[in-house]
C-alpha cells in the first residue's frame, strides 16, 4: 500500500488537542428517559401490533403446532426451496412437505443462495415497543447472508426472547457478534417520500411468536 | 458515466443560487409535498415517545463528552477495532482519505466497488477520485442511484433525490440504467413499486459481483470498536455482508463513548430522519468475524476540517449532528429552494452551519460561496426546536455571521448599511422625545410612498432597494400609538 494506515495519526492527534484547548469537566450524561415499558403493557400484543405495523405478517403458534404454521408461512409465498442456517431445530421445518431444505452446510455460495427462495431463522432478542427482531449470527440464524439474499425470511420468536424497549435490547445484546436489527420488511421512501416495501433485502418478513398455551407476557411492576 | 462527476464546485452564492431554484416550478412542488409529508410523519413518531426531551438531553450530552475526550476516545476505537481484525488509517483531508481507499482497491485489483450511501464520501468526493484511478464507484441506495444515474447532484440528507418525482425517476431509469449495467425492464412504468424492482434487478447483478465496498458509519463504539450503519432498503447490508472487503470512511466526530450509548441514537435518529419506530435495517459489526461477512476491514477516520470546527467553543456543537435531516425537512427556506442551492451535500440549516466550519471560516477568509451560506436563513428557531442533539442552530449562524462581517467579505458592504441604520434606530429609541420626532417623521417621509395604506415595490438603491424589491410594507400610521395614547389619556381626564 502507498500509505501505512498510521502516517497521520500523530499529527491528527496533536491538532485535535489543540483544539480542544482546556481540557474540559467531565461531562454527566442525564439519563432520565425511559429504560423500559410501563408495568401493565402486555409485551406479545405490543409486538405483534408493531410488527404489523411495517407490514410484515404476523402469526401466533403454540411449540405443538410450530411445523405447521411453519409450513403455512412458506407455502403461502409459494416457496419452493428454503434455506436453513446451522443449528436450526429440526423439528421447526419436519411438515414442510414438498418443500426442499437446502442446509447451509457446507456455506453455499452467494450466486447459490440467491437462487432460494426462503430462509428460516431464530432470533436473538425482540423489541416490542419498535418491533424490531435482533440477529446476531447465533445457532439457528446463520451468517448475515442467509436473511439478505433470499426474497422471503420466516422469522420464529419465542415469547421469552421479546423484552420492551430498546435500552433492554442494547443490555442484552453482545457487540461482539455480527448484529442485525430488522424492522419490517427492507423498505424505501425514496420516491416521493412514499413508503414502499421491498427493495434489496428479503421483500416479504413473515414473524412467528411462539407463545405457550393461555400464558400471558405482560411485564410485571419491577420495584 | 464514471468520466462524469458533476460536483458542487463553482454553485453562486447562495441568493444567486436560490433564485434559479425558486424560478422552478416542478422542484418547488416536488419539495412542499414531500417535506410536508415528513414533517406530519416524525410529529407522530416523537409525540409517541413522552421521553423525548430526555433522549435529547442524552443525546446532546453524550456527544458533548465525545468532543471533550476526542483524542483518548478515538485511540481506544483504533485499539478495539484492530483487536478484532480490523485495521484502523487515519486521514486528515479528503485527499489523504480518497488515495487510502484507492490504495486499498488497487491492492486487492478489483476495479469496482460498491457504496452505501454516505455523506462523508460525498463530502470527499470519493467517487471522482476514485474515477481518475479508474476505478468505478456504484450507488447502491436507491435516491442516490437515480442521482447518479441522472448525472445530478443530490439535494437532501437522508433522500437525496427528493427534487425529483416519480416520472423524472422512471425516464432516468428507462434512458440511463443500460449503458452501465442491467438495462430498466422492457415497458418499466412510473410507479414508485415497479421503480424500485427495476433498482432491485439492476444492483442485484453487482451486489454479487463486487468485491470491496465502500461505506460511511452512523455510529462507532470507542469501548467496544462496533461500528454501525442505518438504512432501509437492504443496501447496506449486501455491502457491509457480500464482499471481501468493506472499508468505512467515518468522520471523526461519529464516535460515541460506550455500548450503552447506542440505545439513546437508536431512538433519537430513526424517529427525528425517517419519522419510524426504527428503520428497517441496522448493521452492526466489530472487525472481522471468520465466516461471515467481509475477511477484511479497514476503518478510514477523517479530519477535513473538522478540527477546525472543533476549535470554535460555540460552533463545536454542530459536530454532534447525528445528519438526520429534520432540520432541512422544517426549514421555511430549504423548502423553497431545495438543497443544491446550498453549494454542498449538506443543506438546510444544517449545512448552513456546518459546510462554513468544515471549511475554516474560523481560521482565515473563506469564499463568497460560503460566507453565503450563513446568511440563509431566517433565524426563525424551527431547526433547533426539531434537532435531537438541540444544535443551536440560529446562535451558531449569528455567530458565523459575525465572522463573515469581521473578515469583510462578501457581506460586507451591505452589513455596513445595516450598521447605519441600526445606529440611527438606537438614536432614534434612546429617549422618549426623540422617538417621538422620529415617528412624525416617518408619517411625513412615507406619505408619497403611500398607497393604500401600504408601501410598494420601490426601486430604491442598496440595502432599502433590496429590501423593497420583494416586500411591502406597511405605511406608517398618520398619528403614533404614543401621541394617540397621550392624547387619550389627557380627554378621559374629562373636562
Amino acid at each position: 500500500m502507498s500509505s501505512r494506515p498510521t502516517e497521520f495519526r500523530g499529527a491528527m492527534l496533536e491538532r485535535i488537542r489543540s483544539a480542544i484547548d482546556t481540557p474540559s469537566e467531565p461531562v454527566d450524561v442525564p439519563r432520565s428517559y425511559r429504560t423500559s415499558l410501563p408495568a401493565g403493557v402486555d409485551l406479545i400484543e405490543r409486538f405483534a401490533e408493531r410488527v404489523d405495523d411495517y407490514r410484515a405478517v404476523v402469526r401466533r403458534s403454540s411449540e405443538r403446532e410450530l411445523p405447521a404454521t411453519v409450513r403455512r408461512a412458506l407455502e403461502g409465498h409459494h416457496v419452493r426451496r428454503v434455506v436453513t442456517p446451522p443449528g436450526l431445530p429440526a423439528g421447526w421445518v419436519k411438515a414442510v412437505g414438498s418443500i426442499e431444505l437446502v442446509a447451509d452446510d457446507p456455506p453455499l455460495t452467494h450466486a447459490q443462495l440467491d437462487r432460494i427462495d426462503a430462509v428460516i431463522s431464530g432470533c436473538a432478542i425482540a423489541i416490542a415497543e419498535t418491533g424490531t427482531i435482533v440477529l446476531d449470527a447465533g445457532a439457528g440464524q446463520g451468517r448475515r447472508a442467509l436473511s439478505l439474499l433470499p426474497d422471503l425470511l420466516v422469522c420464529v420468536v419465542r415469547a421469552n426472547q421479546v423484552v420492551g424497549d430498546v435500552p433492554e435490547a442494547v443490555a442484552r445484546l453482545d457487540p461482539r457478534r455480527p448484529l442485525t436489527w430488522i424492522s419490517g420488511p427492507s423498505a424505501t421512501s425514496d420516491i416521493e417520500l412514499n413508503r414502499i416495501e421491498g427493495v434489496h433485502g428479503p421483500r416479504i418478513l413473515e414473524v412467528i411468536i411462539v407463545v405457550n398455551g393461555a400464558r400471558t407476557y405482560v411485564r410485571k411492576e419491577s420495584g | 458515466m464514471t468520466d462524469h462527476h458533476p460536483t458542487f464546485a463553482g454553485t453562486p452564492p447562495f441568493p444567486k443560487a436560490a433564485e434559479s431554484a425558486l424560478a422552478d416550478g416542478q422542484l418547488r412542488d416536488n419539495l412542499g409535498r414531500a417535506t410536508a409529508t415528513i414533517r406530519a410523519k416524525r410529529e407522530r413518531a416523537v409525540a409517541e415517545r413522552d421521553d423525548w426531551e430526555a433522549l435529547r438531553l442524552a443525546g446532546a450530552a453524550i456527544k458533548d463528552d465525545v468532543l471533550a475526550r476526542l483524542p483518548e476516545l478515538l485511540e481506544e476505537l483504533e485499539r478495539n477495532v484492530t483487536k478484532a481484525g480490523g485495521v484502523v488509517h487515519w486521514a486528515r483531508d479528503a485527499a489523504d482519505a480518497n488515495a487510502i481507499v484507492a490504495a486499498i482497491v488497487r491492492d486487492h485489483g478489483a476495479t469496482e466497488v460498491v457504496k452505501v450511501k454516505s455523506m462523508v464520501t460525498q463530502e470527499i468526493e470519493l467517487n471522482a477520485a476514485l474515477a481518475r484511478e479508474g476505478i468505478s464507484a456504484w450507488e447502491t441506495d436507491l435516491a442516490e442511484l437515480i442521482v447518479q444515474l441522472g448525472r445530478d447532484l443530490p439535494s437532501h440528507i437522508l433522500v437525496p433525490a427528493i427534487h425529483r418525482n416519480r416520472h423524472e425517476i422512471g425516464e432516468i431509469f428507462r434512458s440511463r440504467m443500460a449503458a452501465v449495467g442491467r438495462p430498466a425492464p422492457r415497458g418499466l412504468s412510473d410507479e414508485p413499486a415497479a421503480l424500485a424492482e427495476a433498482a432491485r434487478l439492476h444492483l442485484r447483478a453487482k451486489f454479487l459481483r463486487a468485491r470491496v465496498a465502500v461505506s460511511g458509519a452512523n455510529f462507532a463504539v470507542a469501548e467496544t470498536g462496533t461500528v454501525m450503519v442505518v438504512e432501509s432498503e437492504g443496501n447496506g447490508r449486501m455491502c457491509v455482508t457480500l464482499p471481501e472487503v468493506l472499508i468505512t470512511v467515518m468522520g471523526i466526530e461519529k464516535l460515541v463513548p460506550t455500548w450503552r450509548d447506542l440505545e439513546v441514537f437508536l431512538q433519537l435518529l430513526p424517529r427525528s430522519s425517517t419519522a419510524e419506530r426504527m428503520n428497517p435495517y441496522t448493521s452492526m459489526w466489530t472487525g472481522v468475524t471468520p465466516g461471515d461477512g467481509p475477511r477484511e476491514f479497514h476503518l478510514v477516520l477523517l479530519d477535513n476540517g473538522r478540527t477546525d470546527t472543533l476549535a470554535d467553543s460555540v460552533g463545536r456543537q454542530a459536530l454532534r449532528c447525528i445528519k438526520c435531516s429534520a432540520c432541512l425537512n422544517v426549514c421555511p427556506v430549504y423548502v423553497r429552494t431545495g438543497g443544491r442551492a446550498y453549494g454542498s451535500p449538506y443543506p438546510g440549516p444544517i449545512g448552513a452551519i456546518l459546510t462554513p466550519q468544515l471549511r475554516g471560516i474560523s481560521q482565515h477568509p473563506v469564499d463568497a460561496q460560503t460566507a453565503s451560506l450563513p446568511f440563509a436563513s431566517s433565524l426563525c428557531g424551527a431547526c433547533y426546536d426539531v434537532c435531537p442533539v438541540r444544535i443551536d442552530i440560529p446562535e451558531i449562524l449569528v455567530h458565523l455571521r459575525t465572522q463573515v462581517v469581521r473578515q469583510g467579505g462578501w457581506r460586507a458592504r451591505v452589513v455596513s448599511q445595516e450598521s447605519a441604520m441600526m445606529g440611527a434606530m438606537a438614536t432614534a429609541f434612546a429617549g422618549p422625545r426623540r422617538l417621538g420626532i422620529a415617528e412624525r417623521a416617518a408619517a411625513v417621509v412615507s406619505r408619497p410612498f403611500s398607497r393604500n395604506g401600504g408601501i410598494g415595490r420601490l426601486s430604491l438603491p442598496g440595502l432599502l432597494g433590496a429590501w423593497f424589491g420583494s416586500r411591502d410594507l406597511r405605511a406608517p400610521a398618520a398619528v403614533s400609538f404614543r401621541r394617540w395614547w397621550s392624547r387619550r389619556a389627557r380627554e378621559s381626564r374629562g373636562p
